[in-house]
């Protein structure tokens, strides 16, 4: 299903649709990721990317025009490309250990034991999830905290200044605009 | 060493390699973005499905289970989404404001005006 | 938008349960899913549908661009605010064991709160302000 859905993305033109699309995408996502058990990250990614990416994205397109520009249907050179590298990557899977079974390292790992056996009277959490991220990385998540902050710092400077009239004598100037 | 193990990664790298196709082939920035989120997604279904243990439930614990999924990987994604939509918001105000200085979002008709 | 009755009268019934949505998912965030980037995000959600629905103008007026953006910064100050409130009491950065002299699993929920709190308060500033600059982008050009 998501791939399909990827693809219809690729194919569409009118791009308020593809913003549609992209939400359901997301939708989509979260559902897997619940079927996943990463029930925390399916909630963040239905309401993020379903709710605030659509919202931003038809914001966007308000601004900017909806009709992407008519193109070749195929190009091959990039289609080549991908590929490629799909393959090589396909190449690289084969090394890693199957999916879903319990003896895979990355659970025998001592740092998640000691997660998912201690926290509970470390932190008397029951929900691993939060008491990992506030807890165990909290540096980790304080620095997304500033990352998201400075992207805010970020749009408030391109977005909130006036628009300047684009004068004859600056136009060779590329800082002027 | 089976194929039903692996099939989840080859879906993710699908997915991966569509997003990556978008980024490189499309012409539109606004399209480039929409790409980029697709290859961001299929980022957190690799994480994820790593951290997936078959008949395991979600990492809340509970007296009535003992085998849980993995919760580092949940952590770590959980972070990037929103980092993500924040990069995104990023990105298309930069659309925008490349929008009002050359009037187009498409690439070639940029590159013709800077020439 | 603005004339269209049901959608009005639909919003102003529906905002405060999503707040007040969003304050759950943010307090039940030790228990079940959720936590303060989630109900960062659902507490902007609610704030952008009631913009959509009754215009930027008078979302401006229920809150300022100010003071969504301080909300912004003041969640940072908070979460590194604990981090030095453990250091006074004693222990590293981010070590909540302190925040409690008695307990130490009391002082790992309080700051666990308090830090979560302040993912909420920057993911919402954070969100509404991009929200309003993309909404207010129009009238600046014009």
């Amino acid at each position: 299903m998501l791939v399909i859905t990827a693809l219809i993305v690729v194919r569409l033109e009118n791009l308020f649709t593809v913003a549609m699309v992209t939400g359901i995408y997301s939708l989509l996502s979260a559902v897997f990721f619940t079927l996943l058990d990463a029930v925390d990250v399916a909630f963040t990614e239905a309401a993020v990317g379903a709710g605030i990416s659509t919202v931003l994205m038809l914001g966007t397109l308000s601004l900017v025009g909806h009709q992407q520009k008519k193109r070749k249907t195929v190009q091959w050179f990039p289609l080549t490309i991908v590929t490629i590298t799909g393959l090589l990557l396909m190449y690289g899977t084969l090394d890693i250990p199957p999916f879903g079974e319990g003896g895979n390292p990355i659970h025998g790992h001592a740092t998640t034991v000691h997660y998912l056996e201690e926290s509970s009277h470390e932190t008397g959490m029951p929900n691993v999830v939060t008491s990992v991220l506030a807890s165990y990385r909290g540096y980790d998540t304080m620095g997304e905290t500033t990352v998201i902050f400075t992207a805010m710092v970020g749009v408030l400077l391109l977005m909130s200044g006036r628009k300047r009239k684009p004068s004859k004598d600056v136009e060779g100037d590329p800082s002027g605009r | 060493m089976n194929a039903m193990g692996l099939l989840n990664y080859w879906f993710v790298i699908v997915l991966m390699m569509i997003g990556f196709y978008v980024l490189i082939a499309q012409g539109n920035l606004v399209k480039k973005i929409v790409g980029l989120n697709i290859f961001q997604t299929s980022v957190f279904v690799f994480y994820i499905s790593m951290g997936k243990i078959t008949g395991a439930t979600a990492p809340i614990l509970d007296s009535d289970w003992s085998v849980y999924s993995n919760p580092l990987p949940h952590v770590l994604i959980l972070t990037a989404i929103v980092v993500g939509v924040a990069t995104t918001a990023l990105g298309l105000s930069l659309t925008v404001r490349i929008h009002e200085a050359y009037g187009s979002v498409e690439e070639d008709e940029i590159n013709e005006m800077d020439e | 938008m603005e004339d269209n009755v049901i959608l009005r009268v639909a919003t102003k019934i529906l905002t405060p349960y999503i707040l007040l949505f969003a304050l759950y998912v943010q307090f039940h965030g030790d228990y079940g899913p959720g936590g303060g980037f989630q109900a960062g995000v659902i507490f902007a959600a609610g704030f952008v549908l009631y913009t959509l629905i009754y215009g930027l103008e008078t979302a401006r007026r229920v809150l300022p661009l100010k003071f969504a953006a301080l909300c912004g910064a003041l969640g940072v100050l908070i979460y590194a605010g604990v981090g030095i409130a453990t250091m006074m009491k004693g222990g590293e950065f981010l070590n909540y064991n302190y925040l409690d002299s008695h307990n130490a699993e009391h002082g790992q929920h309080l700051g666990i709160l308090l830090v979560e709190l302040g993912v909420l308060t920057t993911v919402f500033g954070v969100m509404v302000v991009i929200f309003y600059s993309f909404a207010g982008r129009r009238d600046i050009q014009s």
